[in-house]
């Protein structure tokens, strides 16, 4: 069998590709991309821990659906409001998004 | 140390899949190569769902973010197409986010391989049996009044409003 710890590694691996995908993307929906693969590492971690610590208990898979959930509402409001955006100021690099700048 | 199986070649075959379609995702000049590529990573996680015993999961994950959310992200990129193409990829802060993003992951890989918590300071090797629950009981789970229902119906407001929301911002306001 696999030991766990090479399925949180990956998981982690993929987690800080994602972190780093955030920080320095210029383009907004190249940021949201990443953020989804730091969502999809979270739950490969979660069912990692869950199948095995507590295999019989379905509090690991009840908790990946909810984080499933939650990532679909987040790329579907964060996607309107990038096409929003877009609408307005014709660009979605996120440095062009400054009207509040000092 | 890991023997040479299926299982071992499944393993490290989801793992390329995922982490080469995740440096796809943050190296792309092209959006829609941005997005293929996460589909692709995307497959890997789904199919590390499927060597960890939960196929449910592989199929919510293959439906739901593949099918959807992955989908409407190449929507969003084509219609959010700007008129030069000659714009840059990073911005000036890269080797900052490469610098925090490396540290992150010895942090980490040092927190997940050596033995800092699970019993006796080290992580199980093997899982703890064999028994695995079904999607039987994953669904009486959502539904059974001592176990999940309340944040399965909350969840449920969250997916209308979150509906609600995205149709209100990105509706066409030039209406007559």
């Amino acid at each position: 069998m696999i030991p766990l710890w090479m399925y949180l590694l990956v998981a982690a691996a993929m987690f800080c590709i994602g972190v780093y995908g955030v920080l320095s993307r210029r383009n907004a929906v190249a940021i949201l991309m990443s953020v989804e693969l730091m969502l999809s590492a979270v739950n490969i971690n979660l069912i990692a821990f869950w199948r095995y610590t507590a295999p019989s208990d379905m509090a690991g898979q009840v908790f990946t659906s909810f984080v499933f959930v939650i990532a679909a509402a987040e790329a579907a409001v964060g996607l309107a409001i990038i096409i929003s955006i877009y609408r307005s100021r014709r660009s979605v690099a996120v440095e062009d998004v400054n009207l509040l700048k000092g | 140390m890991l023997e040479l199986n299926a299982t071992t070649l499944a393993f490290f075959v989801f793992a390329i899949l995922s982490l080469g379609g995740a440096l796809g995702v943050v190296t792309s000049s092209n959006l829609i190569h941005g997005a293929l590529y996460l589909i692709l990573s995307l497959f890997g996680g789904a199919g590390f769902f499927v060597l960890l015993s939960a196929p449910f999961m592989a199929a919510v994950q293959v439906l739901v973010y593949i099918g959807a959310i992955a989908i409407l992200i190449i929507f969003a990129v084509m219609l959010t197409r700007s008129m030069t193409r000659m714009t840059e990829v990073y911005n000036r802060q890269w080797w900052l986010s490469a610098l925090v993003g490396t540290l992150l992951l010895l942090m980490l890989a040092l927190g997940v391989i050596f033995p800092v918590w699970g019993e006796g300071g080290m992580l199980p090797n093997q899982p703890v049996s064999n028994e695995v629950a079904t999607t039987e009981a994953l669904g009486v789970a959502f539904v059974s009044g001592d176990q999940f229902v309340l944040p399965f119906e909350i969840s449920s407001l969250l997916l209308t409003g979150a509906m609600i929301g995205a149709i209100v911002l990105a509706r066409d306001t030039e209406a007559s």
